[in-house]
């Protein structure tokens, strides 16, 4: 009986999918996704679709070990060791591994600014935050006007720079190439660093910035504004696991499910909370049971403090309390969400009044001290104790924290965010209108396997519509894949990624930065407009002509003949079109660089598919 | 003879670009509108995205309940001090920040709608924003935006700048069969090695595949037109002064193009921040002063020009009478839009007022009211600045627009 339900609800939810007739021809994609791949476009396929882009070399290994068992490894990553390259990247990006507390004790927001100043805190001990704090506070206080002898000259440092460094030092930093002040900076003892950087004036510092190796950028942003730090290491870690992962497929499952269950950096306490989210609540569920990653999402500090939850408390709590000036009461915005955008689907077949009843389920879910890095507190008192019907279920009277368990297990179990869920990971990975046949399968191994995404991950893997010429390269790329595959392609040393981070901002993402809980679309059509077209070729020749910081690329050993250099950043050969303008480009300009032909491949129109 | 009802549906076909119409047809079908005899009207449209506290923006200050169902966000009656409203005609009045704009109120050229939005009933910020975007409440299949349907099919070339989305992605509203470019920075709009440009341009335009072929194309014409404009730097006139956030910059690159004569014909610029669950009082009065500021210099900087040009204001939907827990407002209905230009005839407050007196009076006991459809007033505007009178295209499924004489 409940098989027969659930059926009859997935075909009223996909229209189209029971009802053609046999003797109505179907559409043109229709018959494409019945269309198979040969066996090196699967090859490429798989590349394109489930890591960052291929880079020199990529096929060549993945043919050698096999694509089943590749695909096989992909699903699990834990049995793929890392880079250690990349692991010793990201270890000087501490704020990436340290609790919420952690992170706003290391890079103080103005409120602990505030409370030091006012003796409620300690000063640090690290120097360099010691001296960040130590002029904030002057600066807090002149503004106060707490101090009527704290002038303006006292918050710039007190030793000067010419003490610190010598001519040769100071010469190459007012006036040397990139290159030099690299050198110089990487080479100071890191003592003489944190003096120097002292004694700076602060645009001296920024200045200082894009020639910087990542520490001293680190030093520069905390002695600045130290909240920065969080978000420069957060950038940082994206793109260099994007570009340099061996789990390529859970990267880009931690890119879809952390827009899926967005949250946005620049709303208040989240700067702080957002390390914790990605690495604890998002990163180790990417393949797991999506209940956990719904509860890991409900409970996390970041979503309570992004969708208001935290504050919604019972709506009798101040109602009639007449000393309360100001009422707390119920917020909806988590209640709508979690069913809008995190389960069912705006037309999943909820009401506003299972909006408000969600919402009652919640009240009490909230963080301890929010603006102080507290955790996760689910707070009795606040809690609304009254019956509530949610989606038909009713929830007794009486109940704590479990009510908003109930929610999370009967939303998590609900045939429409098995097909919503589906259709999302298949607009993602297959195409922006995936079959309905296709999505109607996931969802029922979603049903089945109470909600595994490894195994929703394989019906699709083992579906013939993903192997299918409807599939092959039916999707653009996005801003972060664009960027990340491009310098994949080209096998660039990527010392940091921060430059790379400000490209995929301008191409139309920025990274952590979607305001809305909705995420970035999952399609095409919302990628590619005129000025982040024009974003993408200026980023192409610039990244081929070495002209982003931090990236270090090399084409002379692509050469200059443009069907090697497609061939090789590509896999595959230029379309005719692409192949006759370079080849026109080439004969009006004198400097055929392989730099040109690398940055116009990568600008070209084939290379924006995946 | 030829039944009207067959002529409308060919003007329809025409306006969504379904096949070739002959140059004759198309020609009578805007019989009304002389080419080339007057200067191209423009329509400048704003979205407030994330639900703006019309309440707050325009306070009817005049209704005793507004008071008692908002004891800390409530805006004082109007007393002659900073704080409180501006007074606007005895009942209504702007929020403090919203000063710069009265002025344009009193020279008439500014008109406001009062308890107006989608009749669709979603408080889902997503979905409330597609719905007005796509013109269509209710449809979520419309795949293009009312303000593209909007355009009329013109003879013969046209400027590929007609219609600009300001921002980095094309909006919603100006998606559609009609070329329509997103402009984040006017003089970054271009590809920094020229050869390269030619490069690109023949790939581009070559290329078969379909969404990159067309978004080159219109890319490419706009490229050339703009370089014209980047050579002159532009000051704005009559002293207006733009606040430097996005979207006063924003508005002050729309005057650019406008003054260009450079063919613009529409244009979408947006604003954020107005999703006040929590505190509203402090945000609405920072983004309230950079939006009236900003559509105030838009108005000083264009000057005469502004006989050609209209701008009107929206947001998804408005927010709770009633202040919630936390010193905010929770997603509510009807709202609040800003018609300002040459052709409006402003000084007046539009609609019906629903009142708030008793909970039967709101909506869903909760909300304001809604007594004007948004597509009443870009209605107007679409059929008379902009010379459409084809509205069933424009906005398809909504058969009776009542106008409410906004526009003369």
């Amino acid at each position: 009986m409940n098989h027969r339900l659930f059926v009859g609800v997935l075909a009223l939810a996909l229209p189209g999918l029971s009802s053609s007739p046999k003797s109505v021809k179907p559409p043109k994609t229709d018959q494409l996704f019945q269309k198979k791949l040969g066996k090196d476009q699967q090859m490429l396929h798989a590349l394109d679709r489930l890591t960052f882009g291929p880079r020199p070399g990529d096929v060549e290994r993945l043919k050698k070990i096999g694509l089943k068992k590749w695909i096989d490894q992909q699903l699990h990553p834990e049995r793929i060791k890392e880079n250690a390259l990349l692991e010793a990247q990201l270890l000087p990006l501490e704020s990436l591994r340290m609790t919420p507390l952690e992170t706003v004790q290391h890079y103080p927001p103005p409120q602990l600014i505030k409370a030091i100043a006012n003796g409620k805190q300690p000063l640090p001990d690290d120097p360099i935050l010691r001296a960040t704090v130590e002029r904030l506070i002057a600066r807090y206080k002149a503004r106060k006007g707490l101090e009527s002898d704290t002038n303006t000259a006292d918050l710039e440092p007190v030793r000067p720079l010419d003490e610190v460094l010598d001519s040769w030092e100071l010469q190459t930093l007012a006036a040397g190439t990139p290159d030099r002040k690299r050198e110089l900076l990487e080479a100071m003892p890191a003592g003489k660093m944190e003096a120097m950087l002292i004694a700076m004036p602060r645009p001296q510092r920024q200045q200082l910035f894009n020639a910087a190796p990542t520490g001293v950028r680190r030093s520069i942003l905390l002695l600045n504004a130290p909240q920065q730090v969080v978000s420069y290491d957060l950038l940082e870690s994206k793109l260099l696991r994007a570009i340099e992962s061996n789990h390529q497929l859970a990267e880009e499952l931690d890119d879809f499910w952390f827009n899926h269950f967005n949250v946005f950096y620049e709303k208040g306490a989240d700067r702080f909370l957002i390390p914790e989210y990605e690495r604890d609540v998002i990163r180790p569920n990417v393949l797991g049971k999506f209940r956990d990653l719904l509860e890991a999402t409900a409970k996390s500090p970041a979503m309570l403090f992004y969708l208001d939850n935290f504050q919604s408390v019972r709506p009798d709590l101040d109602a009639n309390n007449k000393n309360k000036k100001v009422k707390r009461g119920l917020n909806e915005n988590y209640g709508r969400e979690l069913m809008e955008l995190h389960t069912l689907g705006v037309n999943g077949g909820y009401t506003q009044q299972d909006v408000t009843e969600v919402a009652r389920c919640f009240t009490g879910w909230t963080i301890l001290e929010p603006r102080k890095g507290g955790g996760f507190f689910f707070n009795d008192k606040l809690h609304d104790k009254g019956e509530k019907v949610v989606l038909g279920h009713v929830i007794p009277a009486g109940g704590g924290m479990d009510d908003g368990e109930k929610v999370l297990d009967i939303l998590a179990t609900h045939p429409s965010t098995a097909r919503f869920i589906s259709k999302e990971l298949a607009q993602r990975f297959v195409a922006d209108n995936p079959p309905g046949a296709l999505v109607e399968k996931m969802a029922q191994t979603f049903l089945a396997t109470g909600g595994d995404i490894r195994e929703v991950m394989k019906t699709m893997l083992d579906s013939k519509e993903f192997w299918s010429q409807g599939a092959y390269r039916a999707k653009l790329k996005t801003p972060f894949e664009m960027v990340a595959s491009s310098v994949r392609a080209l096998g660039a040393d990527v010392t940091d990624a921060w430059a790379l981070a400000n490209q995929v901002g301008n191409l139309g993402e920025p990274l952590y930065r979607k305001q809305e809980p909705t995420g970035y679309s999952n399609l095409n059509s919302e990628w590619v407009n005129s000025a982040a077209l024009l974003n993408r070729l200026n980023f192409a020749l610039q990244l081929a002509k070495n002209g982003v910081v931090g990236v270090k690329v090399d084409t002379r050993r692509f050469g200059n003949n443009p069907e090697m250099v497609a061939k090789t950043l590509m896999y595959r050969s230029a379309s005719p079109q692409t192949r006759a303008a370079i080849n026109k480009a080439l004969l009006d300009q004198k400097q055929k660089t392989p730099a040109l032909v690398a940055g116009l491949v990568i600008g070209s129109p084939d290379f924006q598919r995946r | 003879m030829t039944s009207r009802r067959i002529f409308l549906k060919s003007s329809a076909l025409a306006i969504f670009g379904i096949g070739a119409i002959p140059g004759w047809l198309s020609r009578s079908v805007y019989a009304g509108d002389v080419y080339g005899k007057r200067r191209k009207k423009i329509l400048v449209a704003i979205f407030q995205r994330g639900a703006v506290d019309g309440l707050n923006m325009v306070v009817p200050f005049g209704e005793p309940r507004y008071y008692q169902l908002r004891p800390s966000i409530a805006i004082p009656k109007p007393d002659g001090t900073s704080a409180s409203a501006v007074d606007l005609d005895g009942f209504f009045g702007l929020h403090p920040s919203l000063a710069s704009l009265k002025p344009m109120f009193d020279a008439r050229r500014l008109a406001i709608v009062d308890a107006v939005g989608s009749p669709d009933p979603t408080r889902s910020h997503f979905d409330a924003q597609d719905y007005m975007e796509s013109g269509t409440p209710g449809l979520k299949a419309t795949s293009d935006g009312w303000m593209n349907r909007a355009l009329l099919k013109a003879p013969g070339a046209v400027s590929p700048l007609r219609a600009v989305s300001l921002g980095s992605g094309l909006s919603r509203t100006l998606r559609g069969g009609n070329d329509a470019i997103a402009l984040n920075n006017l003089n970054d709009f271009q590809v920094r090695d020229q050869k390269s440009a030619a490069t690109f341009e023949s790939m581009y335009d070559h290329s078969l595949d379909t969404v990159l072929h067309g978004t080159g194309r219109e890319t490419f014409s706009a490229v050339k037109i703009m370089q014209s404009i980047q050579k002159q730097s532009y000051t704005p006139a009559n002293g207006a002064k733009y606040p430097g956030g996005k979207f006063g910059q924003n508005l002050q690159q729309i005057a650019r193009l406008i003054k260009a004569d450079v063919g613009i014909e529409v244009a979408f610029a947006e604003v954020g921040g107005w999703d006040t669950h929590v505190n509203e009082a402090r945000q609405l009065d920072n983004n309230l002063l950079d939006f009236g500021q900003s559509l105030a210099a838009l108005y000083q900087d264009l000057g005469d020009r502004m006989e050609d040009v209209t701008v009107v204001t929206m947001s998804e939907f408005g927010r709770t009478v009633r202040e919630n827990g936390d010193r905010g407002t929770d997603h509510g209905h009807a709202n609040v839009m800003f018609v300002m230009g040459g052709d409006v005839q402003g000084g007046k407050i539009y609609g019906d007022w629903p009142g708030l007196a008793d909970d039967s009076q709101l909506y869903e006991g909760r909300d304001l009211n809604l007594t004007t459809d948004f597509r009443d007033v870009l209605g107007e505007l679409v059929a008379k600045h902009m010379g459409n009178p084809n509205l069933n295209a424009v906005f398809p499924g909504y058969k009776n627009p009542k106008f409410r004489g906004v526009l003369a």
